[in-house]
């Protein structure tokens, strides 16, 4: 019976799985932006300018300090309401809509942006200041000291915690099913709801989300092992 | 009001104020009761995964991984919904009370979650103890329990202090998910404000309570720690507990970054 309801010819499966690929594709689509701008916050945020640094690091105190569900209606309410507000100047009249599932994955990437610019600052402390006197020694401009000397370095250090947001943004897809998007959890809920059996679908969604933690766990350490073939 | 503060509306904080704080008290009660529930839960849960035997251990970690590696709002409607389902029988073994109220679902699976988080907390701090401390106690004479409370407990406690601030600091940012069940917490009576008024400012309202709780038990936590290391204070000063570090370790993560991520 469950597992009719499963894989049988009109079954649930295909339903959730297409849900487990949105989830993955909500992840990965919004993990890049977020670390990015993770690194571009905590470059800010350590750079000389007071205002700046000022300014992101209230951002960063300000999206760590509240729920996630929270910043996420915050940004994702808010930049429709930003684009309604062009859309008015710009076209009067004509309504300014946003793909959702687009604006869920930049509500995401905010809250990575957020927590992955501590990540980052540690990694960026640790590398020796020395090497910044030894590169503009060699007559390297500030710039290249960063794209050749910093960047290289910072990966392996930033890995462990990197690693770690990227397990809790997996899990935080999981929130904008309550906003429009799709994802693995809404498809079981829409399941659960046809069927009556909310049991059988919320475990067959915990089990594929518990697939996903287990194997970026794996890819993970394969990547750090990597990372740390030079060192002893 | 004075005039320079007249461009502020607070007519939105005046009709509804009241269910704003009437959503913070449930919040509040919400978090206390799972931490501690879940604080009561770490320990046993601990002491399972450092057990000797195959059986506890392989428990104590499929519950780990289960409760870490799965999202909360999964687990929620698992216990929400699903009670449902086993009504029948929830009913004749005298829990449906229990399940029915989404009160006591938060409750139960917040406890449950942080249950899991405060286990690799304590077990992580509990390896902590160096080896040689224990049996060197126990080479003095001194049986097991005394061990324990006088020389394993003192010193694991402190090491898992600041982590389990955090991870305090975690469940009130996620108790919001609770708003999501149906319970009318901080987050559900302003989603219930902004469906009547449909005044976005309520948000704003709701994330600077939020962080004030959060940025509070930073401050007090800190307080707290640099009072009951103060015999430590020479060997490292305190930095201020962090808003929030992110929960979680990579699930394959062994002692090490147990250990080292917080």
């Amino acid at each position: 019976m469950a597992l009719q309801l499963l894989f049988g010819s009109d079954g649930w499966g295909p339903l959730l799985l297409k849900g487990a690929g949105i989830t993955i594709a909500l992840a990965l689509a919004s993990a890049p932006f977020g670390f990015g701008a993770g690194l571009l916050l905590a470059l800010m945020r350590l750079s000389g300018s007071p205002a700046l640094r000022r300014i992101c690091g209230g951002f960063t105190t300000l999206f760590r300090g509240i729920p996630d569900l929270l910043s996420l209606f915050l940004v994702y309410f808010g930049l429709q309401a930003a684009l309604n507000w062009i859309g008015g100047i710009v076209a009067p009249g004509q309504p300014v809509t946003m793909d959702a599932f687009v604006a869920g994955a930049l509500s995401l990437a905010v809250v990575v942006a957020a927590y992955s610019s501590e990540v980052w600052i540690a990694a960026l402390h640790a590398v020796p200041p020395s090497q910044f006197d030894a590169a503009a020694a060699l007559g390297l401009s500030k710039r290249q000291a960063f794209a050749l000397v910093t960047l290289p370095q910072l990966g392996r250090v930033a890995l462990p915690g990197l690693g770690n947001i990227w397990t809790i943004l997996l899990k935080d897809t999981s929130l904008i099913s309550t906003l429009a998007v799709s994802d693995l959890l809404r498809a079981a809920s829409e399941a659960s709801r046809s069927t009556l059996r909310p049991l059988l679908f919320y475990s067959a969604a915990a089990g594929i989300y518990l697939l996903f933690s287990i194997a970026s766990g794996g890819v993970q350490a394969m990547l750090e092992r990597r990372a740390n073939r030079g060192y002893a | 009001m004075p005039p320079w503060l007249s461009w502020v509306d607070l007519s939105l904080l005046q009709t509804q104020g009241w269910r704003l704080w009437a959503g913070l008290q449930v919040t509040v009660q919400v978090v206390t009761m799972s931490c501690a529930i879940g604080f009561v839960l770490s320990y046993p849960v601990a002491l399972m995964r450092l057990s000797r035997h195959p059986l506890p251990r392989a428990i104590s970690l499929a519950y780990v991984t289960f409760f870490r590696g799965t999202p909360l709002l999964c687990q929620l409607y698992l216990v929400y919904y699903g009670a449902g389902e086993i009504r029948p029988w929830l009913t004749s073994v005298g829990l449906w009370w229990f399940f029915r109220d989404a009160f006591c679902c938060c409750i139960f699976t917040f406890a449950l979650n942080t249950g899991a988080y405060q286990g690799e907390i304590i077990r992580g701090a509990l390896i902590s103890v160096p080896r040689g401390q224990i049996e060197a106690a126990r080479a003095l004479g001194l049986s097991r329990y005394r061990v324990a409370r006088h020389v394993v407990w003192p010193q694991a406690l402190l090491v898992a202090l600041r982590p389990l601030g955090n991870e305090l600091i975690s469940i009130v940012k996620a108790s919001a998910l609770a708003a999501i069940v149906t319970l009318l917490d901080l987050m559900g009576q302003t989603r219930f404000i902004f469906a009547r008024t449909f005044d976005f400012s309520i948000y704003l309202y709701a994330a600077a309570i939020y962080f004030a709780m959060t940025a509070a038990i930073a401050r007090l936590w800190t307080m707290a720690e640099r009072r009951l290391t103060r015999h430590l204070s020479r060997a490292a000063a305190v930095t201020p507990l962090d808003m929030s570090v992110p929960r979680a370790a990579p699930l394959s993560s062994g002692l090490s970054t147990a250990l080292h991520t917080r």
